[in-house]
């Protein structure tokens, strides 16, 4: 009998629910924690994030319509399927970044209690950042957090809880993204993205993409249909503050954190960034 | 030329002549024509020669409003971005014509008075051209009337199914009589066809009878315009150009939404057709939301940032 042959998974992008290869024809090498090939990878043009952002619009009127509690169950639903599948993560986690399988399983079980902390959020973020004003007339006054609408965020390294952290977080009050993955560790941003096809969320609601940051983030950040920019994986001082400035022509709500510790209590302003708040006067009408 | 005008005339002589003529014309090779369409669809087009494909496509645009919702203040506004495509741009082209319900060619016209942008009305019982033809006559001439500058009919599919062909034809030539002035745009509606043979005969059947332009759809049937039913028409102007020495313009409407798309188009009326088509006065698109993405391209071709649909109009 012979031998069998390895099927040999192609990593691609994934785009408004499906999985396409970059529309230039690209692709790179990553290596795995030793330098040794590990896969190729897609790498996304400018037209991809264009797809993206394209993409993520549509996916937006239907993803921010759901209740807050149903998105929160649908943020479940991935830790669920993360769960189901905590084995190939933590072997991914291994071979791409060298860990040892202990700190695989930590990564791995931070990743899942992350996607649990935010979906219980979900219905609680508007009680903490919205209310009634006290206001000096006859009037009922309420603030409520409304989300802003297509996020582009960069995610940092760490390839599943920096992912997790950054996009869980954006959808979670009803934005929709577009993420770059970890240019040196984009394969698990890529079998995160088939858990998320996986898990009830919206084709469109996350968009990954795979490639050079320097080469992506500035069309993100100048696309006028983008309204929030998250850099948190941005590590290049000046490229950021290129960034940042194009984004400042349509006026997107950027975050550019200092370092942070991912394995930390995460900061309510991941979510509250890229928050609008919708303020509504009444008569009390007794 | 002589010859092949009288010999056009005898082939309107009667249905049997009419009918003889019409199904000997040569058959479309389908898988060849859609084969040829895809290929031409696949010409990359860039930088100046895009450029200049938008302003071009901004200018051939019908920008068209046919619902039964229609005020006239969505009329007024659809003028407004006709003269005007991109406010913030004064290099911007303005369209070729609105296109609106024979009621409402008054207050287009009034709207667009001194623009240079034409007013077309669908008229003959549009958009499935049911009713008799003194009717028919009776809508042409109110839009006519009105101030109409180009009149788009429908014709009788059920007829030209049916094979009465010269009452097609007749109906054209009345309502062509009943626009005076005013340019004919004959619309097909091609998703009602049913064959590709059809799209052929009814192109030289609406020429023969003196349409001024040839349209694939009303818009409010799919399929409407394709690629490959727009090429068939293409190829009929040209040969009934070659042949009588007239030139016939040619509509695609409905379903054309993307500048990729009209792209696509102006290579066919390019390769096809040829160069004198490739004028506002000889190629029109029928389109509503096409215009939003033409100017959201051409912004991106000027800024170099991509652009969004919160800047331009929703209408």
């Amino acid at each position: 009998m012979s031998a069998r042959l390895d099927v040999k998974k192609t990593y691609k992008l994934y785009i408004g629910g499906d999985f396409p290869r970059s529309e230039s024809g690209r692709s790179y090498v990553v290596n795995d924690a030793k330098g040794r090939f590990l896969a190729n990878a897609s790498q996304a043009s400018r037209k991809d994030a264009r797809d993206a952002v394209r993409a993520a619009r549509t996916a937006f009127p239907g993803w921010s319509g759901k209740t807050a509690y149903n998105r929160g169950q649908v943020v479940y639903r991935i830790a669920e399927v993360l769960e189901s599948r905590r084995d190939q993560f933590e072997a991914e986690l291994r071979s791409s970044e060298g860990v040892t399988a202990a700190k695989a399983r930590d990564f791995v079980s931070a990743a899942i209690d992350r996607l649990v902390f935010y979906a219980g959020w979900a219905d609680k973020i508007a009680q903490v950042t919205g209310g009634a004003n006290p206001v000096a007339g006859p009037y009922f006054n309420h603030s409520a957090p409304e989300p802003s609408g297509v996020v582009a965020v960069v995610a940092p390294k760490g390839p599943l809880l920096g992912l997790v952290s950054v996009v869980a977080p954006v959808i979670t009050t009803g934005n929709t993204c577009v993420v770059i993955a970890s240019e040196p560790h984009p394969l698990t941003s890529i079998t995160l993205a088939e858990v998320m096809a996986t898990s009830d969320l919206p084709g469109g609601v996350v968009n990954v993409l795979t490639g050079s940051v320097a080469e992506i983030a500035p069309w993100l950040a100048s696309h006028l249909d983008v309204n929030g920019l998250d850099l948190t994986g941005v590590t290049d001082a000046d490229l950021a503050r290129t960034l940042e400035e194009s984004a400042a022509e349509n006026l997107k709500r950027v975050r550019r954190p200092g370092l942070e510790d991912l394995l930390a209590a995460p900061p309510l302003d991941r979510m509250t960034k890229f928050l609008e708040t919708k303020t509504v006067w009444h008569p009390m009408g007794l | 030329m002589n010859s092949t005008a009288s010999s056009l005339a005898e082939a309107t002589a009667s249905d049997a002549a009419l009918r003889r003529f019409l199904h000997g014309l040569p058959g479309v090779d389908q898988v060849g024509a859609e084969q040829r369409a895809a290929a031409l669809g696949t010409r990359s087009i860039k930088t100046t020669a895009k450029a200049f494909a938008i302003d071009l496509a901004i200018r051939m645009v019908d920008l068209t409003t046919l619902e039964g919702s229609d005020t006239p203040g969505k009329v007024r506004t659809l003028a407004a971005k006709a003269m005007r495509p991109d406010p913030t741009d004064a290099t911007c082209p303005p369209t070729a014509a609105v296109c609106v319900y024979p009621d409402m060619v008054a207050t287009a016209k009034k709207a667009l008075k001194g623009s240079g942008v034409n007013v077309a009305a669908v008229a003959t019982a549009f958009p499935s051209g049911r009713a008799a033809l003194d009717i028919k006559l009776a809508d042409t001439t109110d839009a006519v009337e009105a101030g109409a500058d180009e009149i788009d009919m429908v014709i009788d599919r059920g007829a030209f199914l049916a094979g009465r062909y010269l009452d097609v034809y007749e109906e054209i030539v009345a309502v062509r009589e009943a626009s005076k002035k005013a340019h004919l745009k004959v619309i097909f509606e091609t998703g009602e066809l049913q064959t590709y043979d059809n799209v052929r005969r009814a192109s030289w059947l609406a020429m023969m009878a003196g349409a001024h332009f040839i349209k694939t759809s009303t818009g409010k049937v799919q399929p409407a315009a394709t690629l490959p039913v727009t090429l068939i028409m293409l190829e009929a102007v040209r040969d009934f150009r070659e042949l009588t020495g007239q030139q016939v313009g040619v509509k695609p409407a409905g379903g054309i939404r993307h500048s990729k798309d009209a792209i696509k188009y102006l290579v066919m009326v390019n390769e096809i057709a040829g160069e004198d088509w490739l004028d506002p006065h000889w190629f029109r698109f029928g389109a509503s939301t096409l215009l939003n993405d033409l100017l959201m391209q051409r912004s991106k071709l000027k800024t170099g940032a991509y652009s969004g649909p919160d800047y331009v109009t929703l209408d």
